[in-house]
């Protein structure tokens, strides 16, 4: 019997090239609870997205996933058409995720815990481009203070400092970015996010409230009712 | 992978140095837990000299294993671990420069205490000479078994008793062949059969450990 050919799958190599990021049928559990199931997320060049849900929802969950943490129940993840469990080297290089935690030691000078954050992604930025990638976020001057000292806003600043470094890569995850900055840091992250949006960098991000962010506006994707709004 | 291990290796040498008190516990306990036997067992000079081998492995055996059970806590509960699990390079690379680390931070002055051990013990040169070189061929063992049992608790409630419980075990040849070096040189025997096993026990764990280490690691911030 002749069967018509079927709609192309949206995980078809032709389609998924033109997104930087795409989830297909994607289930998350945390534990043994199910958090979403059949989840379809796409992200193109020069996105920024709002990633909303209630708490518990599972959106840190779902970074998580889409950062290769933890492995997915069902579904695909693709980073630039390529399946991520097949990345490679320069695929994973091309994804930043910052989560909740800021990954800084508290023994090592701000500039020393940036250094080590950038090493470990295989950069060798110099003292230049490290101590104005914390000039952007505003913590220049306690470049040489042991993080232990910094205060909250000023470990998040540091740890987005991070960003600056990496304006070249295809895709950021940000887990609550704007947790305990004050309004000049939440303007140094919007500079960031514009500038990496015009450059074709798609960012994916969660936050309490709604981000201030204005060009490009933020797209929603509210995880309660799982779609792009 | 070079890049990785060498940033995680010298990153964890400049945080021992500067939290050098920290660093300097294993050694003491080492050193401590090995001069309480003349006390327990009695100032006997001959049994003292017979039992040192032996009792200096266990103490450096479980100085290593007290010390490593805390090797990925602080890069879990700080978000550094996922950061170097996301690396573009292997995390084999991170779990071989975890070991490594920890060898030279632990193991290491273990070594440097042992020929001030073994006088106080009244050991022999030679006999002393082979414990060294039983030490530098096992320690490193120590070290990435270690890992391995600190990468498979990560997270876990009473973690440190449950690597222990873990690791031990896996130790044990290590202690016979180390141990038994020693012997063989105190009774005028060959102690080059001993020290072939213990050079092919730490390439075999040097070749398994570190990827079961990565493996873990994985599982264990999922």
């Amino acid at each position: 019997m002749y069967m018509p050919p079927a709609t192309p799958h949206p995980s078809t190599p032709a389609a998924a090239a033109a997104s930087v990021l795409q989830a297909c049928d994607l289930a998350g559990q945390r534990g043994d609870r199910a958090l979403f199931e059949h989840l379809e997320l796409a992200l193109e060049p020069g996105a920024v997205v709002w990633l909303r849900g209630r708490n518990g929802r599972g959106k840190t969950t779902l970074l998580r996933l889409l950062a290769g943490l933890a492995t997915p129940m069902a579904g695909e993840i693709r980073v630039n058409g390529v399946p991520q469990r097949q990345a490679g080297p320069p695929l994973r290089r091309s994804v930043v995720y910052i989560g909740h935690q800021n990954a800084l030691k508290d023994d090592l000078t701000a500039m020393e815990a940036l250094l080590f954050l950038a090493r470990t992604r295989g950069d060798r930025p110099d003292d230049a481009a490290l101590t104005a990638a914390l000039q952007r976020l505003g913590v220049r001057g306690s470049r040489f203070a042991p993080v232990r000292t910094l205060s909250q806003g000023q470990r998040r600043r540091v740890a987005l400092a991070r960003l600056a470094l990496c304006l070249h890569a295809d895709l950021w995850l940000l887990d609550e970015p704007f947790d305990a900055l004050d309004a000049d840091g939440i303007q140094a992250l919007n500079g960031l996010l514009a500038e990496h949006a015009a450059r074709g960098g798609a960012t994916l991000m969660t936050s309490h409230q709604s981000p201030s962010l204005r060009d490009p506006e933020p797209r929603v994707f509210d995880l309660d009712r799982h779609g792009l709004a | 992978m070079r890049d990785l291990f060498l940033a995680v290796l010298l990153r964890d040498l400049k945080l021992a140095s500067r939290r050098r008190i920290d660093s300097l516990l294993p050694v003491v306990f080492f050193i401590v837990a090995l001069s309480l036997f003349p006390l327990g067992v009695g100032p006997e000079p001959q049994m003292l000299r017979d039992i040192a081998p032996g009792i200096v492995w266990v103490c450096a055996l479980l100085a290593s294993m007290l010390s490593v059970g805390s090797l990925f806590a602080g890069d879990l509960a700080d978000g550094s671990l996922e950061q170097l699990l996301l690396a573009p390079q292997p995390a084999i690379a991170v779990a071989a420069a975890k070991s490594a680390a920890h060898w030279l931070l632990t193991g290491l002055p273990l070594i440097v205490a042992t020929p001030l051990v073994g006088l106080l013990f009244g050991m022999s040169g030679s006999a002393l000479l082979a414990l060294v070189a039983g030490l530098l061929l096992g320690t490193p063992i120590l070290s990435l078994l270690g890992a391995l049992g600190a990468a498979l608790t990560l997270g876990l409630r009473s973690g440190g008793m449950l690597l222990i419980l873990i690791v031990l075990p896996l130790t044990m040849p290590a202690l016979i062949f180390g141990a038994g070096a020693v012997g063989n040189i105190e009774a005028g025997l060959d102690a080059g059969g001993h020290f072939s096993l213990l050079g092919a026990l730490l390439l075999a764990t040097a070749l398994g450990a570190p990827p079961a280490t990565a493996a873990a690691l994985r599982i264990s911030t999922e």
